[in-house]
């Protein structure tokens, strides 16, 4: 398990309780279980206390999290007969973005999510989950298809944002989010959405312009990332923190704000801590958000959708 | 002979020097550093005499320019929640907010009215980049949807300028959530059987690129104009090299097929004629179909039809 900053006193109790017991297990004549049960249940509620009261900052860091589980992970455990579908017809295929058909329980799905990876061979494959213009014409391609064949539509929203490259611009960036994103607003098919990590932006809205959109309790979506916020506007990256702060990028802001329809818990301490507890939630929310649109008509599910982005906005959050 | 020249010229110039202080008569090229005297950018639409770069120019003046006889209405757009957030950084927003409605005279970053230009009617919304950035946050996303709905209900072309840095930071995911709001709004006038022409001015970037100046029926920018998702610093940053000359600009994306056309300012309007007219199905517009000017000019029998309009009725 790989400790954030700000779990750093966690680190050092359990480290100490650690220690305890290899000390124990050295000498076994040593009884250190009552001092050492201490410290472990000084832990749990240290842990607890934390992420209760996370800080926005703190979330984004959560949300990033390298042992959160990631698109393929809820794709591999939640899907049957899952078929990875590749390329977007024209240029390539973009690892960043996983696409494909699978079952959920018996119900033919398409599933589309940004993929991070999890070492380093697989991150620089993947491209950190940061897509192309081909990711984003791989998922157009995809919903496309989810349309003709009245399969209801998942997206795992799980990227620091839509690629900065050079060949990424050439190949009309912009153009390919805002098809992906009109897309999404035309399909008569249920789209559901969970953001299962970073929403970045345009890169996420582009996956994220659905019927239903949940988002786990620690996840985070935003126009901009703090950094990035926090240099443009303080003129300074460092101030991350203010900037997370005021950019209201957390699931509770984002559910007053009638951006986001539901907030999935995560277990205690993040879903880095029990990831299959996590995914076993998610696919609850997913299973519950696609049956409740099952019973729309094409028009009702397009008329919906599109009202719902419509009307988004009209109320601010409280004082 | 150009019709502004003859005609709307006068009217320009008392435009544009009241939106710019009287003791700042000069501007620097900021492409070229020649120094123009505001009388002689004004008269040229604002672009640089010297080099030919497109600066800025406020919706209000572009609207004069671009329909007949400088007239237009303003379509009403409805105001949003102000500072739902609450934001502040090193400024409180809504004092970002007044600071640019000052600066601006404009209430916010987009401005829609409907008019004719060269007898064609039409709804037209312009971004306004000296208003924060023109960034795109829930009064923009307003402004687009109340022009899609005009242009639906009068069933009308919709021509949209943009001009923008990119999201309204101050208003956080709302800005974001412009991005599929604005969408739906093109999407209502294409599925309208309307033309939706955009002309991409400098710099149009960010989420406003990607969203609804990228899905127009013809996309035209202005020469030189940055276009882009992700800024050049930020790409410099990312993949750590110089990029090429010109990258990111218009005549970049005509080259590699995001743009239908790069037009020089002062061929814009016609430009505009004809496309909404060929894509309506209306007959080509009358050449020279201004409302008479104030004092014309009695008509010499022998005088070339070009050289003074003629009844502003010949069209349709
Ligand atoms: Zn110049």
């Amino acid at each position: 398990m790989q400790y954030l900053e700000f779990e750093k006193p966690l680190a050092e109790i359990e480290g100490k309780a650690e220690e305890l017991r290899a000390m124990a297990r050295a000498n076994p004549e040593t009884n250190v279980e009552k001092e050492a049960a201490a410290l472990d249940k000084k832990a749990a509620d240290m842990l607890g206390t934390l992420y209760k009261s996370l800080s926005p900052w703190q979330k984004c860091q959560v949300a990033r999290h390298p042992d959160r589980p990631h698109c393929k992970d809820y794709i591999e455990a939640l899907l049957t007969d899952w078929t990875p579908l590749a390329g977007d017809r024209n240029f390539a295929d973009d690892q960043a973005v996983m696409g494909g058909i699978g079952r959920l329980d018996d119900r033919p799905v398409v599933v589309i999510g940004q993929e991070k990876g999890h070492d380093t061979q697989s991150r620089i494959e993947r491209n950190f989950g940061m897509a192309r213009p081909e990711g984003y014409r791989k998922a157009i391609r995809l919903m496309e298809m989810a349309d003709r064949f009245s399969m209801p539509v998942v997206t795992l929203v799980d990227t620091p944002g839509a690629y900065p490259g050079k060949g990424a611009e050439e190949r009309g960036q912009s153009e390919a989010i805002a098809r992906s994103t009109e897309m999404c607003l035309k399909i008569g098919v249920p789209l559901v959405s969970v953001i299962i990590g970073e929403g970045g932006s345009g890169g996420a809205v582009a996956f994220a312009t659905a019927n239903r959109v949940a988002m786990l309790e620690h996840s985070v979506y935003s126009v901009i990332s703090p950094e990035g916020c926090a240099s443009i506007l303080w003129k300074d990256a460092e101030k991350m923190r203010e900037a997370a702060e005021a950019l209201r990028l957390t699931a509770d802001d984002l559910k007053q704000l009638g951006v986001i329809d539901r907030i999935v818990k995560e277990p205690k301490g993040g879903a880095q801590r029990d990831r299959t507890a996590t995914i076993e939630a998610v696919g609850r929310e997913v299973r519950d958000m696609v049956e409740k649109l099952s019973g729309l008509s094409r028009d009702e599910i397009v008329r919906e959708r599109r009202k719902k982005f419509l009307n988004m906005g009209s109320k601010g959050l409280a004082a | 002979m150009n019709w502004i020249s003859n005609y709307v010229r006068p009217r320009i110039n008392s435009l544009f020097s009241r939106r710019e202080v009287p003791e700042n008569l000069w501007t620097k090229c900021p492409e070229c550093g020649t120094m123009l005297f505001h009388r002689e950018l004004a008269d040229n639409l604002n672009v640089c005499t010297n080099c030919d770069h497109h600066m800025g120019i406020s919706p209000r003046d572009r609207f004069r320019l671009l329909f007949d006889g400088g007239i237009f209405t303003d379509v009403p757009v409805p105001q949003p929640t102000t500072d739902p957030l609450h934001f502040r950084d090193q400024k409180r927003y809504p004092d970002r907010l007044k600071a640019a409605q000052k600066a601006t005279g404009e209430a916010e970053a987009m401005l829609v009215a409907e008019g004719e230009i060269s007898r064609t009617p039409i709804v037209a919304a312009a971004q306004d980049f000296s208003f924060m950035g023109g960034s795109m946050g829930m009064y923009v996303g307003n402004a687009i949807i109340a022009a899609a709905e005009r242009a639906v209900a009068l069933k009308r072309p919709l021509i949209l300028f943009s001009a923008a840095g990119g999201a309204r930071m101050q208003e956080g995911i709302l800005s974001l959530m412009q991005m599929p709001r604005t969408t739906v709004a093109v999407d209502m006038v294409k599925e309208a059987g309307l033309p939706y022409i955009v002309v991409l001015t400098h710099p149009t970037t960010g989420g406003v690129t990607a969203s609804y100046a990228m899905l127009g029926d013809v996309h035209i920018a202005e020469p030189n104009a940055l276009i882009c998702f992700a800024g050049p610093r930020v790409i410099e940053q990312t993949i750590r090299e110089k990029l090429p000359e010109g990258f990111q600009r218009a005549e970049y994306l005509l080259d590699h097929g995001m743009l239908d056309r790069v037009t020089h300012r002062r061929d814009l309007k016609e430009e505009l004629v004809r496309i909404t007219r060929l894509l309506m199905g209306l007959p080509p517009a009358i050449a020279g179909d201004l409302p008479k000017p104030e004092e014309p000019e009695p008509l010499a029998p022998a005088e070339p039809a070009e050289a003074a309009p003629p009844k502003a009725d010949a069209a349709e």
